[in-house]
C-alpha cells in the first residue's frame, strides 16, 4: 500500500524528542495515545472527587456538607467530566495506541490533526472547571442541560460551558475522522474488513457515530447560545419556541453518544475473553453485524429518554419496541462471549477478571434498561435513582471496567513491564465490591421512589443511601491503588515478552515489548 | 497521505457541516411534524372555510384554562370556563386580561390543546395568540378567539381543553435587547 511506502520521512531508529516538546509537538500515535490516557485518568480522578462530594452529602438525610447550589454544580460537572473527559478520551487514547498496531499501519493517517485534537482538550476542561470559580458558580443544570434550565435560568457561566462543549466536540470529531481515515486506508495488505480485529471494528463504527452526532450537539449548544445572547427563541415558549424541541435535539445526539461509550468496550472485551479462554472468538461476523445493528438502531430510539414529556401513544409504542429491539444484537454479543469461554482453558488474570465482571454487570445494566424501555413502567421509574443505577451499571462496570481491563491487558505492551498481578487482583476485587455496593442499592431506593438530582431525601431512603455512599468511598479510594499500580508498572517490573499473554493473537503482539516508537514502517506480512 | 485517504477525509469533512445543519433542520422539521400531527397542541391560523360549516353538528364541551407564566403579574382568565359548542359552527370565546402593574408591558399567549389529537380539528379563524398584547398600566382588555371544531373530530372526544399560557415578553420587544437579563437573579 502506497501510504506505507510514502511514510518514510522519519528514520526508523530515530526515537522520541526529549523534554516537554516531545509531548507538545508529537505526532506519534503512541505518544498521543499516552497523552489521551493520562488526561482521561486525571479527569476520572477529578470527576470521581466530585462523586465523592455527592455521596458524602447523601450519606445521611438532611443538608450536611455542601449547599444545594453547589451540589447541583457537582452533579452537572461529574456527569460532563466523566463522559467527555473520562470515558471518551480514554477510548480515543486506546484507539491511538492500538488501531495502527492492530492493522499494521505505521501511524494514524492524520498525525498533525491528531496532535491538535488532543491538545485542545485540556483547554476545554480548563474552561469548564474554571466556571466553578465564577460569579454565580458552575453550570448547575445537570449534564443533559435541558432548556430552559440551561438558558433562561442558567448561571452566567453557561457561556463558558457552551464554548467548552464546542471544543470537546471539535476534538472528538477530529479524533473520529482520523480513526476512519486510518482504518479505511492504511490497513496492511491482507487485512480485509472482515479480518480486522474487533476493537478496530468497534472503533470504526464508533467513529461514524461520532461524526454523525457530535455536530448535532454543537448545533444544540449553538442554539442555546443564540437564545441566551442573541434574542432567538429556539427553546423559549414565549417567543414561539419549544423546550421539548431541545430534548429531541439533545437525545438525538445523546442516545448514539451512549453507544459511543460502550461499543469500543465490546471490542476490548472480545479480545480479552478470546485471549484468556485460549480459544478463537465465537461468532466473529455476528459480532460485527451486532455492533452495526446497535449503531443503526441508536438513531431511532432517542425519545425513550422522553416518555414522560407527553408524546403521542403511537410514538411511545414505536420507541418502546425499537428500544427493546436493541436487546437482540446485544444478546447476540453476550451469547458469543459466553460461547467463547465454553470449554476454554480459562485463566483469571486481572484483565480477564475485569472483562468477566463487564459481561455480568453490563448485562444487569442492560436488563434494567429493558425495564426502563417499558413505557408504562417508565412513568414510575423516570428520574428516580433506578435510572441512576441503570446508567451507572452500564457506564462504570461497563465502559470504565473495559478501559481498566484494556489498561491491564495492553500495559505490558506499552511499557515493556508486567504489572503487579497481586495488586491488580486486589484492585479488581475492591472495585468490583465497591461498584456493586454503590449502585445495586440505588435500584431499591429508585423503585421506592427516590428522585434523582436532589441533595436531600426522605428518611425512608436513609439506610440504602448510607450503604451506597460506603460503596462509593470504597470504589473511589481503590482507584488510587489503580494509579499506584500503573505508575509502578511504568517505572519497572518483570519484563514482558513480545506476546505477553499465552493466548494473545494479533499484530500488536508481534512487535517487541515495549512497542518501539515506530512500528510497521514497512507493512507486515499477513497469511 | 495517499489518494484513498484524501478521498475519505474529504467525504468526512463534508459530513460534519451537513450534520451540523441537520441539527438546525430539526427545528423546522419538528414544527412541520407538530403541524401535520397536531401534536403539542400547536394550532395554526386557518382560513375561513365555508365547507367546514354544517348544520347537524354534534354538541361537545370546550373548556378554557388560563395560566400565567412565572413572574407574569397580569390578571388573565377566560370569561366563561366552559362552553357548550356545536361542531361545524364558528363560535367566539373571550378572555379577560388586565395589566396590574404600573408600567407598560407586552404579553404573548401560547396555546395548547388537549387531547392532542383534537388539535388538528380545531380551526382558529382569529386568536389573540396570533399577535402580541401591549397594555398600558392598569389597562384592561377582552381578547377574542374565534374558532370552529370540524365535524371530523373523532367521535370519542366529547370534551376539548384549550389552554393559554401568558408570557411577559416586554424585554424581548425592547429595542435594547442588550441588557436583557438571562442570568440568575
Amino acid at each position: 500500500m502506497s501510504a506505507v511506502i510514502e511514510n518514510h520521512h522519519e528514520d526508523h531508529h530515530h526515537g522520541p524528542a526529549k523534554g516537554i516538546t516531545r509531548w507538545l509537538y508529537t505526532t506519534n500515535h503512541k505518544d498521543i495515545g499516552t497523552l489521551y490516557l493520562w488526561f482521561s485518568f486525571a479527569m476520572f480522578l477529578i470527576g470521581g472527587a466530585m462523586a465523592m462530594v455527592i455521596r458524602a452529602e447523601l450519606f445521611q438525610p438532611g443538608m450536611q456538607i455542601v449547599e444545594p447550589e453547589f451540589y447541583n454544580q457537582m452533579i452537572t460537572l461529574h456527569g460532563l467530566i466523566m463522559i467527555f473527559g473520562g470515558v471518551m478520551p480514554a477510548f480515543v487514547g486506546l484507539a491511538n495506541w492500538l488501531v495502527p498496531m492492530m492493522i499494521g499501519a505505521p501511524d494514524m493517517a492524520l498525525p498533525r490533526m491528531n496532535n491538535l485534537s488532543f491538545w485542545i482538550l485540556p483547554f476545554a476542561f480548563f474552561i469548564l472547571l474554571s466556571s466553578l470559580f465564577m460569579e454565580g458558580g458552575a453550570p448547575n443544570f445537570g449534564w443533559t442541560f435541558y432548556a430552559p434550565l440551561s438558558t433562561t435560568y442558567a448561571p452566567p457561566s453557561v457561556t463558558f460551558f457552551i464554548f467548552s462543549v464546542h471544543i470537546m466536540g471539535a476534538s472528538s470529531i477530529m479524533g473520529a475522522i482520523n480513526v476512519v481515515v486510518t482504518i479505511m486506508n492504511m490497513r496492511a495488505p491482507g487485512v480485509g474488513l472482515m479480518k480486522m480485529p474487533l476493537f478496530v471494528w468497534s472503533w470504526l463504527i464508533t467513529a461514524y457515530l461520532l461524526i454523525a452526532v457530535m455536530p448535532v450537539l454543537a448545533g444544540a449548544v449553538t442554539m442555546m447560545l443564540m437564545d441566551i445572547h442573541f434574542g432567538t427563541s429556539f427553546f423559549n415558549a414565549a417567543g414561539g419556541g419549544d423546550p421539548v424541541l431541545f430534548q429531541h435535539i439533545f437525545w438525538f445526539f445523546g442516545h448514539p453518544e451512549v453507544y459511543i461509550m460502550i461499543l469500543p468496550a465490546f471490542g476490548i472485551v472480545s479480545h480479552i475473553i478470546e485471549t484468556f479462554s485460549r480459544k478463537q472468538l465465537f461468532g466473529y461476523s455476528s459480532m460485527v453485524w451486532a455492533m452495526l445493528s446497535i449503531a443503526i438502531l441508536s438513531f431511532v430510539v432517542w425519545a425513550h429518554h422522553m416518555f414522560t414529556v407527553g408524546l403521542p401513544l403511537a410514538a411511545e409504542i414505536f420507541f418502546m419496541w425499537a428500544t427493546m429491539l436493541i436487546a437482540v444484537p446485544t444478546g447476540v454479543k453476550v451469547f458469543n462471549w459466553v460461547a467463547t469461554m465454553f470449554r476454554g482453558s480459562i485463566t483469571f488474570e486481572t484483565p480477564m477478571l475485569f472483562a468477566l465482571a463487564f459481561v455480568v454487570l453490563f448485562t444487569i445494566g442492560g436488563l434494567s434498561g429493558l425495564m426502563l424501555a417499558i413505557v408504562p413502567a417508565d412513568f414510575q421509574y423516570h428520574d428516580t435513582y433506578f435510572v441512576v443505577a441503570h446508567f451507572h451499571y452500564v457506564l462504570v462496570p461497563g465502559a470504565i471496567f473495559s478501559i481498566m481491563a484494556a489498561v491491564y491487558y495492553w500495559i505490558p505492551k506499552w511499557t515493556g513491564n508486567m504489572y503487579d498481578e497481586r495488586l491488580g487482583k486486589l484492585h479488581f476485587w475492591l472495585s468490583f465490591t465497591g461498584v456493586n455496593v454503590t449502585f445495586f442499592p440505588q435500584h431499591f431506593i429508585g423503585l421506592a421512589g427516590m428522585p434523582r438530582r436532589y441533595p436531600d431525601y426522605a428518611l425512608q431512603f436513609a439506610d440504602w443511601n448510607m450503604v451506597s455512599s460506603v460503596g462509593a468511598f470504597l470504589f473511589g479510594f481503590s482507584q488510587l491503588l489503580f494509579l499506584f499500580i500503573v505508575l509502578k508498572t511504568v517505572m519497572g517490573g518483570k519484563k514482558a515478552t513480545a506476546q505477553v499473554w499465552e493466548g494473545a493473537k494479533g499484530l500488536e503482539w508481534s512487535v517487541a515489548s515495549p512497542a518501539p516508537y515506530h512500528t510497521f514502517s514497512t507493512p507486515p506480512k499477513i497469511d | 497521505m495517499n489518494k484513498g485517504s484524501k478521498k475519505t477525509l474529504t467525504k468526512l469533512i463534508i459530513a460534519v457541516p451537513l450534520m451540523f445543519a441537520f441539527g438546525f433542520a430539526l427545528v423546522p422539521l419538528y414544527d412541520v411534524f407538530c403541524e401535520v400531527t397536531g401534536l403539542n397542541g400547536k394550532v395554526f391560523q386557518s382560513e375561513y372555510s365555508e365547507s367546514l360549516i354544517i348544520d347537524d353538528g354534534r354538541s361537545i364541551s370546550l373548556q378554557f384554562i388560563s395560566t400565567n407564566n412565572e413572574n407574569m403579574p397580569w390578571t388573565f382568565q377566560p370569561s366563561k370556563e366552559v362552553m357548550k359548542i356545536e361542531t361545524g359552527k364558528y363560535h367566539t370565546a373571550t378572555f379577560f386580561v388586565k395589566n396590574t402593574t404600573n408600567k407598560k408591558m407586552v404579553a404573548q399567549a401560547v396555546p395548547s390543546v388537549a387531547p392532542s389529537n383534537a388539535a388538528a380539528h380545531l380551526k382558529k379563524l382569529e386568536c389573540f395568540c396570533f399577535e402580541q398584547q401591549e397594555l398600558l398600566p392598569g389597562e384592561e382588555a377582552t381578547l377574542p378567539v374565534k374558532l370552529l371544531v370540524s365535524n371530523e373530530l373523532p367521535s370519542n372526544i366529547k370534551n376539548i381543553i384549550l389552554s393559554y399560557t401568558i408570557f411577559d415578553i416586554t424585554d424581548y420587544n425592547d429595542e435594547s435587547l442588550a441588557h436583557h437579563e438571562t442570568g440568575m437573579e
